[in-house]
């Protein structure tokens, strides 16, 4: 069956989790270009106890870009960030049940969207320094 | 749920007749056309016809310049070499163009291994070959070129005559892969200045596994296939009848059914394209406006990636490709958009409806009935839409 989308990659990609923009978000990761054939946006709402309350994504790309990017946000949502961060291309892949080789690229650029958004989120805080509340 | 079938560009449902006409030849009818006996008789006169009807759709009166090959791939890959080998004495240089379909272009790649020299021509924005250069490109040592007749992705028409004329005064060979041309065009092979012309069974609703190469008389060619004497000493391999048989069937219909056909393919298509304009901004048409195949229709759907769009329509019953089926495995975006210069984002979400004869006014409905709603939704989910309406 290589080339062909397992049924959870399909499942995600007819209905995908967490679509759209966090306009307060803690954390903004981008990652891609239309050249290469995929853009993700991945925006994370994270709280003052570290944890991940919420997470969505816009996404330009094929069927295991949307699935990725739609599998991530579900996994992460109610993680800590410390637990985010061990989240990696390949437990998106694997809970998708699955990418086909010349897709596995699609759980690469997810988990990077990942971590430019907790980038971001670390970032900021930084920024704002310990007191602030973000 | 209704079934649209639209990527015959990439293969045609056999036509029944076609079907009829071989069962024969898979059952009782099964001698070995070399062989002497009544068996293989009835098997050799069952090719001749066949041959007969190849000829007279490709428009060549002497059925001794029809050779079958096992697909439009064969008859590219033996017209390339053949000549390449056949002129090895006479020079290096072959001269193709850069939007050539991958059985063209991956045989002169396979030969500029072995030596040859090969230019890739460009093509302007609507994909027609650029003459200028074709013709500069022509050297004393230059013993082959190979134009396709109309591309595969976009369906622009290239300017055949011409370039016979060009590569006839130079002396030069000229090939061209019509796989996609036959029966949708009209046009008489002895009319051209074509020395070798490639064409497929399953694309003109034959049977797959079967094509022809058209060799003017006279053509200096060496075999692909060495072995028996079978197809007057070019093609060894037992004839497949069968194959043959279906493939003359739907030539002899494709010559009576092509005005008439193409007729309404390009109403068809024509108003599918205005559906789509009228109900979904930022497209474009990829391809030459006018001369273009009647059935084929390209176009770009801006912000977006083809494949989340096929998959889409397919959820639909609806069945169309990027590009061409065989580099839709491929993460390159199409070599065709690329060459004519389409904006590299945008030729990620160029979508190819190519109709065939089974189509109706209620397919092309049901597809802008659908397609609206599709692309609304994945643009909504893209970032690169969401950049626009920002800006």
């Amino acid at each position: 069956m290589e080339g062909q989308y397992s049924e959870k990659v399909m499942e995600h990609f007819k209905n995908p989790r967490n679509v759209g923009e966090i306009p307060d978000a803690s954390g903004v990761g981008n990652v891609g270009n239309p050249v290469c054939g995929d853009i993700m946006r991945l925006y994370i709402k994270v709280d003052d106890k570290e944890v991940i309350t919420d997470a969505k994504f816009k996404t330009f790309g094929c069927g295991a870009a949307i699935a990725t990017s739609s599998m991530v946000t579900e996994l992460i949502k109610g993680k800590t960030i410390q637990e985010a961060l061990k989240v990696s291309n390949h437990a998106v892949a694997e809970a998708l049940g699955g990418l086909p080789k010349i897709k596995m690229h699609c759980s690469v650029l997810a988990e990077q969207a990942l971590r430019g958004a907790i980038d971001d989120y670390m970032a900021k805080k930084k920024a704002q320094g310990p007191n602030s509340k973000g | 749920m209704r079934k649209v079938y639209l990527d015959n560009n990439a293969t045609t449902r056999m036509r029944e007749e076609a079907l009829e006409a071989m069962l024969p030849y898979y059952k009782e009818i099964y001698g070995n056309a070399s062989s002497v006996h009544e068996f293989g008789r009835t098997a050799r006169i069952a090719i001749d016809g066949a041959r007969k009807k190849v000829a007279d759709l490709l428009g060549t009166s002497s059925v001794e310049e029809v050779f079958f090959t096992s697909g439009g791939t064969e008859a590219d890959n033996f017209a390339i070499k053949g000549v390449a080998h056949a002129l090895k004495a006479k020079g290096d240089h072959i001269i193709t163009s850069a939007i050539e379909h991958h059985a063209v272009l991956n045989t002169c790649k396979f030969l500029e291994k072995e030596g040859y020299k090969v230019t890739y021509v460009k093509v302007g924005k609507d994909a027609l070959v650029d003459l200028d250069e074709l013709k500069k490109a022509i050297t004393p040592k230059t013993i082959l070129i190979t134009i396709m007749y109309a591309n595969n992705e976009v369906g622009t028409i290239e300017p055949i005559e011409e370039i016979g004329k060009i590569a006839k005064e130079k002396g030069v060979y000229f090939h061209t892969d019509a796989v996609q041309a036959v029966a949708k065009l009209p046009f008489e092979a002895r009319n051209l200045n074509v020395d070798l012309l490639s064409m497929s069974g399953h694309k003109i609703y034959g049977p797959k596994g079967i094509g022809a190469l058209y060799i003017r008389k006279g053509t200096k060619i060496t075999q692909l296939f060495h072995g028996g004497h079978h197809e007057m000493g070019k093609r060894a391999g037992t004839e497949n009848v069968a194959g043959i048989v279906g493939l003359g069937k739907a030539a002899e219909l494709a010559r009576k059914e092509l005005g008439e056909e193409n007729r309404k393919l390009k109403e068809l298509r024509d108003y599918l394209y205005k559906g789509i304009v009228s109900k979904i901004q930022d497209v474009r048409l990829n391809g030459h406006p006018e001369k273009r195949l009647p059935n084929t229709l390209n176009v770009g759907f801006k912000y977006l990636e083809g494949e989340s769009i096929v998959l889409n329509l397919d959820m639909e019953g609806i069945a169309v490709s990027t590009g061409s089926a065989c580099t839709s495995g491929s993460l390159e975006p199409s070599h065709v958009l690329t060459a004519m210069g389409v904006d590299p984002a945008e030729t990620q979400g160029s979508i190819r409806f190519s109709l065939g004869r089974d189509n109706t006014k209620e397919d092309m409905d049901y597809v802008l009935g659908v397609l609206g709603p599709i692309i609304k939704r994945l643009r909504e989910m893209s970032p690169l839409y969401d950049g626009r309406k920002q800006t």
